[in-house]
């Protein structure tokens, strides 16, 4: 089976962070451009896209070989000799695709095999190396990369930036075929910010769901319930006096570029309603229709409110108020304005009471 | 009858505008809401524009009063800002000399809407004024415009009318019996729009005491947030009887002035420009819900000027008298004897906070649930 070794002297690639930054002689592709090379260094913090990039080389060699046979070996629990074991040729001469995970937790056994390999690599045989971080492994790092092996390199980088998610989906539907616009592709991009595997899975249920343009209108069909469903995990951590657990969903909503308006306003939605029922002792169903909402979502709220004082839900809503106030434009550090509420409900509103009264900030 | 007949209790701004020695080319009216600044610029614009220094009377007159007049042009304001463009606009009409009057009148109802650029537009036209322009200004108060631009006008202060001018004119206007329109001009607090609507709309004078029985009847934050969902209802049902009113009127008036009567098809060559006026007032109507907000604010504001009346004032003796929301006493009274002045000070302060939050974009509900909340604290 032939091989071609790439050397890229002009295109600059992409590292993943913690990856050593030493000069690379190799192709760097990203995750649905890998075609199969005796080596494959998967390396990034970003689990799909080294998922992404396996799955698609297994198909590839499937289609020419169907035999190809799979073997996967952890690099940080490895057996001395397993790699060549594994990449040994078989009686019946199958392609052979070699998995090797945790590469950037490696034993010393796993480097000192691999590095005897990698200057005499088969050609009948892929391995793909999954390297997260670190230096651990540097040597076989430096290796691959000096261009003196026929290697390529996968770049899982964590798709930071809504630009880098934006192309990520893009080329999803491109590969699929599909138009789209960019007002559809970024509502997509926000409410699947958090993760990239989830984002790559909506793009794959529009393909396969939808038919036509895929536009802003077509995700607010199939997601528009998402955004509001982050707002209220850390409504309801807060509510329920989860400090911790609040402040960590809603600082990973915000770092991958939630807006902290429909946050506020999930807050506003499920104090007022605890504050609808209190001291209410009609039937949940009765409740339902005078106040709004579904009769869980009211003992879902009576649930809540057993933590709460009074003067406690006042405060609460008060802090929702300023927090509001603070996103849209009152407050220099909308994020800040946010937290001080989270905070604030976590604590079930019992606050040093000089904060509030009618302040302008 | 004279278009000054309408403009009430202002006998010295009547006196300016209607003195022809004083003429210059750009006026300010100023003075507080309701006190009638765009009825006073539009009675000074017919003044201008009829051959008979504002008869009331003849089709200059009527198309004034109907907005359509061809040597009148105005912006009333739908939109929370005046646009620069809107302004661009005028200003190019400002150039052409009138049509068919001695003068080109130009209204700006709400002058104090305009960002600073906009402003420089029209004021480069003040500058340099065309001959026969007249430009009319209006603004709750000269502070609200740039120095540039306060500097070239000409300014004319309307003050808050009394409430017996107030009542007299609704007594003459409607035929409304005097103890009637007095008691819509103090619930008004003398705002002549306002007190025209509680004397003649019974259900906006209910909405009225709805509002006030819910503000004296709130004790905690269940009550804060029930009230501040019907707080909205109301001003939702509010801005839609006002804007329904309204746009019959003003469709009303546009007929009439191209002599259609009520039910008249609209011939095709008029089609354009009552598209557009129905256009506009779609436009006015998203306003309008913030401002019915508004109006109710000034009602419950009105319960806490009057809490801290009854406070400040000897209990022992009855001051009854001195309330707007006479009808409410013992509502009001109660709230005075649970709140201590600080308390009620502190509310009118939460008050002020949720309007201007309000007008930033605050959610309407959660300003009005955070009001409550501070108004009904102990
Ligand atoms: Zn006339």
């Amino acid at each position: 089976m032939p091989w071609v070794v790439v050397m890229s002297g002009s295109a600059k690639p992409r590292r993943a962070t913690g990856v050593p930054s030493s000069s690379s002689a190799i192709k760097v592709v990203s995750a649905f451009r890998v075609s199969p090379s005796p080596v494959v260094l998967c390396s990034g913090p970003e689990d799909f896209l080294a998922d992404r990039a396996f799955t698609h080389l297994r198909t590839v060699l499937r289609a020419k070989d169907p035999d190809t046979m799979v073997v996967e070996l952890d690099a940080a629990d490895y057996v001395p000799g397993g790699l060549f074991d594994a990449v040994s040729p078989s009686l019946f001469g199958e392609y052979r695709l070699v998995r090797i995970e945790n590469a950037e937790k490696c034993s010393d056994e796993f480097l000192e095999d691999v590095l005897a390999y990698l200057p005499h690599c088969a050609d009948d045989v892929t391995i793909v190396i999954r390297h997260r971080s670190g230096v651990r492994g540097k040597r076989m790092l430096e290796l691959v990369r000096s261009g003196d092996v026929p290697a390529i390199e996968v770049s899982c980088a964590e798709l930071k930036s809504d630009k880098e998610k934006i192309d990520f989906a893009a080329e999803e539907f491109v590969r699929a075929d599909r138009i789209t616009t960019p007002a559809g592709i970024r509502a997509l991009v926000n409410a699947f910010s958090s993760s990239v595997a989830e984002l790559a899975s909506a793009c794959a249920q529009l393909i396969a769901d939808t038919t036509g343009e895929i536009t802003e209108q077509t995700v607010a069909t199939y997601y528009g319930g998402r955004i509001e469903a982050t707002a209220f995990a850390v409504a309801d951590a807060a509510i329920a006096g989860n400090y911790a657990l609040a402040m960590a969903t809603l600082r990973h909503a915000l770092d991958t570029g939630a807006d902290p308006v429909p946050l506020v306003a999930a807050f506003a939605s499920k104090l007022r309603l605890m504050a609808k029922v209190a001291g209410d002792r009609r039937s949940s169903n009765e409740l339902a229709s005078v106040v709004g909402g579904a009769p869980w979502q009211i003992d879902r709220a009576r649930r809540d409110l057993s933590n709460w004082s009074e003067r406690g839900l006042s405060n609460a809503i008060l802090a929702v108020a300023d927090a509001d106030s603070g996103v849209k434009g009152a407050s220099r550090d909308p994020v800040f304005a946010v937290e001080k509420m989270v905070t604030i409900v976590a604590r079930f509103g019992i606050v040093a009471e000089h904060g509030h009264g009618a302040s302008h900030r | 009858m004279s278009v000054w007949h309408d403009v009430v209790g202002q006998p010295e701004a009547v006196a300016t505008l209607s003195d022809p020695t004083a003429m210059t080319h750009a006026w300010l009216i100023t003075g507080p809401p309701g006190s009638g600044r765009s009825n006073a610029a539009y009675a000074f614009a017919a003044s201008l524009l009829c051959d008979d220094n504002g008869c009331g009377t003849c089709p200059h007159c009527r198309q004034v009063a109907a907005r359509t007049h061809p040597d009148l042009a105005y912006l009333a304001t739908e939109r929370v800002i005046i646009s620069i463009d809107e302004v661009r606009a005028l200003v190019q009409k400002a150039y052409f000399s009138p049509s068919v009057s001695t003068y080109r009148v130009i209204v700006i109802e709400d002058a104090d809407r305009m960002a600073e650029r906009t402003s420089n537009v029209l004021l480069k036209a003040l500058e340099e004024p065309p001959e026969r322009t007249v430009w009319i200004l209006c603004a709750p108060s000269e502070a609200d415009l740039l120095p540039t631009i306060r500097s070239r006008v000409r300014s004319v202060r309307l003050r808050v009318p009394s409430i017996d001018t107030v009542a007299t004119l609704l007594t003459q206007r409607h035929g409304i019996s005097h103890d009637d329109a007095r008691q819509a001009a103090r619930l008004a607090q003398s705002h002549i729009g306002m007190a025209q609507r509680l004397a003649l709309s019974p259900e906006a004078a209910l909405r009225r005491a709805e509002t006030v029985d819910l503000i004296t009847g709130v004790t905690g934050v269940h009550d804060a947030v029930m009230a501040a969902a019907r707080l909205l209802d109301i001003a939702t049902a509010d801005a839609n009887a006002l804007t329904k009113e309204r746009d019959e009127l003003e469709l009303g008036q546009a007929r009439a002035s191209v002599g259609l009567g009520p039910d008249d098809p609209v011939p095709a060559n008029m089609r354009t420009f009552f598209k557009s006026l129905e256009e506009q007032q779609k436009r006015r109507a998203t306003r309008s819900l913030r401002d019915g907000i508004d109006r109710i604010l000034v009602d419950v504001m009105s319960v806490y000027r009057d809490v801290l009346i009854q406070q400040l004032v000897e209990s022992s003796r009855d001051h009854g008298d001195a309330l707007i929301n006479l009808e409410h006493a013992d509502g009001v009274r109660a709230l005075a004897a649970r709140r201590s002045p600080e308390q009620a000070l502190a509310a009118i302060a939460a008050i002020e906070q949720a309007r201007e939050r309000i007008a930033s974009n605050v959610a309407p509900v959660l300003a009005l649930e955070a009001m409550l909340i501070q108004a009904s604290r102990q």
